[in-house]
């Protein structure tokens, strides 16, 4: 590129023509243009295991990545869709995950039937709990859903419920290594692609608008409370799906599904993939996860190269990845004389 | 006949009055102007209300039903839109975006926005079509601009334009002209009659007294809380405390 006097230019591909909300698309260049980064990701996560089969102890690292990338699709969806910074990831797991042991150790559920019940029983109960704070904004809601694992556990352990600390063992586990990579693998394209379908309705502008300012919308004559109320059904639902394929995987439902982990890792993947898009959500995870692995092998010092990095990201590409490819994907630079 | 009306109806912020006992009654089809000095109470009797604030005392009805102390949404569903004082438009979505959430609300689904469009989907072209009414022009690109850069002038009209989506028959315009130039305001002049003759009961609470006494039917004054003079302009600008209040007092 030359250099001298000018300036650099953003110039937007031709093919973003909208005409009313459909893309209007005339090859099947542009085709390929629209729907191969979609189909990037679902081609890459479908043949992931396939391509692993030699390394089974990484197989079991996607299981993980998903459980994450299910978390940070939650995050992403309430603090950047709707406008509520919720730090309960950890609640969700962990409720998801008890109801799951129930059900299949009390109830006698099979695996697949236990999960999605647990997930809407999950997300009733955490639904609840989080109504009452709702009308809360930014720092206070964060504040409390933080505070819900924390409770759980000193609950469970006090009175000694639900196996107290010794947890709910003996839960049934998935009939093989593929089914379990392909359950939480399609649950995640699942969520991914119906959320993105439920944003781009005129509910998901709706919460988007609640985001932007919560009194026009009452203005508006919508109950702000409803939709919030709504949203955080949706991504409880979703967290509680990870967290009972998480007990059924381990077949395990301990308090250390209450770990803080499942509260912070989300939110750092979120920052480094780049909040909004959702498919920000699953590159930060598929960043960090691997990456806390490959650092096992510094043992102790890990923690410290993680946040290095962590940090690095925060200061050089503060926009997060998957904002930044898009932009690389969808505009060209060029140099304009001034 | 009366579409709204307020009886003695008071708020107090800690120590302070901000309504004492207020009363007065709207016609349907009139536009019912309140003035006052900075202070005096406008905004909080528009909040008072539309539900935004809790009043302490007393009682609103809008088609003799009693509406005191429901929740915001519910008295925007009823049919009484509100405009903002510092526009309050949603600037991260596009203009014509911002009128589908109204849209999107129970009453616009029910009973359809403006002239009853948008009542089975198709919410954005029913926007564009607010929007061109309203005076954004059709053919330009500022329906899709985000909200974000449109200049006061437009923000004004889309403040509007978000009450019109609700399908509303009563209009509380807080200051809808302030921030205006003169030519900006003498066009939205037409489209305050305009709205009267669709039959939309207006309150302006209005700093703009000239603007405003042009199209009025009646005004009410408020000065510290308190409903001072009420009647036809002419009348309420002789009124003596009206004086007072904008101009003080001859004595010193």
């Amino acid at each position: 590129m030359n250099e001298g006097p000018g300036r650099k230019e953003r110039v937007d591909r031709g093919i973003k023509v909208r005409s009313d909300g459909i893309y209007a698309v005339s090859s099947s260049r542009e085709m390929t243009y629209l729907a191969g980064p979609r189909i990037l990701l679902i081609a890459v996560l479908l043949l992931l295991p396939l391509a692993l089969e030699m390394a089974p102890y990484w197989k079991r690292v996607i299981n993980i990545l998903c459980v994450y990338a299910l978390l940070a699709i939650s995050f992403d969806f309430l603090a950047n869709c709707v406008g509520l910074v919720c730090l309960g990831g950890a609640m969700f797991i962990g409720v998801g995950g008890y109801f799951a042991a129930t059900f299949n150790v009390n109830l006698h559920m099979p695996v697949y039937l236990s999960i999605p019940s647990a997930a809407i029983a999950g997300a009733v109960v955490s639904t609840l709990l989080l109504l009452p704070c709702l009308s809360l904004r930014g720092v206070y809601f964060a504040i409390v859903t933080l505070m819900y694992p924390l409770l759980f556990t000193r609950v469970i352990e006090a009175f000694n419920i639900l196996g107290g600390s010794n947890g709910i063992t003996g839960l049934d586990s998935f009939p093989g290594q593929n089914p379990e990579n392909y359950t939480i693998i399609l649950i995640l394209l699942a969520v991914l692609f119906g959320l993105r379908r439920l944003l781009n309705e005129d509910i998901g502008l709706v919460m988007h608008a609640v985001k932007d300012n919560d009194l026009s919308v009452r203005a508006s004559g919508i109950d702000v409370a409803r939709i919030k109320t709504l949203a955080v059904f949706i991504a409880s639902f979703i967290g509680c799906l990870g967290g009972a394929y998480l007990a059924h995987l381990y077949m395990w439902a301990g308090l250390s599904l209450f770990a803080l982990d499942f509260s912070i890792i989300p939110i750092a993947a979120v920052t480094i993939g780049g909040g909004g898009s959702l498919f920000g959500a699953i590159v930060g995870c598929s960043i960090l996860v691997p990456l806390s692995e490959f650092l096992r092998v510094f043992g102790t010092f890990r923690i410290v190269l993680y946040c290095t990095i962590l940090t690095g990201f925060i200061v050089f590409k503060s926009e997060g990845l998957m904002p930044y490819c898009t932009r690389k994907y969808q505009q060209f630079e060029r140099w304009a004389k001034v | 006949m009366s579409i709204l009306s307020v009886e003695g109806l008071g708020k107090t912020f800690g120590g302070l009055k901000a309504l004492s006992s207020v009363s007065f009654s709207v016609r349907q089809g009139e536009i019912y102007g309140v003035i006052g000095p900075n202070g005096s109470g406008k905004t909080t009797l528009i909040n008072c209300i539309t539900g935004f604030i809790r009043p302490d005392e007393g009682k609103v009805s809008f088609r003799q039903a009693e509406i005191t102390r429901w929740p915001a949404h519910k008295i925007a569903r009823a049919g009484i839109a509100r405009t903002f004082q510092l526009m309050r438009p949603f600037y991260s979505l596009p203009a014509y975006k911002n009128l589908v959430i109204p849209l999107w609300s129970p009453r616009a689904r029910k009973e359809g926005g403006w002239r009853g469009g948008g009542k089975h989907g198709d919410r954005d072209t029913v926007a564009v079509d607010i929007l061109e009414e309203i005076g954004f022009e059709r053919d330009s690109r500022v329906p899709y601009k985000m909200a974000s850069t449109l200049p006061t002038g437009y923000l004004k009209r889309l403040e509007l334009a978000r009450c019109l989506a609700l399908r509303p028959e009563v209009i509380f315009c807080d200051e809808v002209f302030s921030g205006l130039s003169p030519s900006e305001v003498a066009s939205m002049l037409p489209l305050i009659e305009k709205l009267k003759m669709e039959g939309i009961t207006l309150i302006m609470v209005e700093h703009r007294l000239r603007e405003l006494f042009k199209v009025a039917d009646r005004v009410m004054a408020l000065q510290f809380g308190e409903k001072i003079a009420e009647g036809h302009y002419k009348e309420v600008i002789e009124d003596r405390r009206v004086k007072e209040s904008f101009l003080g007092s001859e004595k010193v």
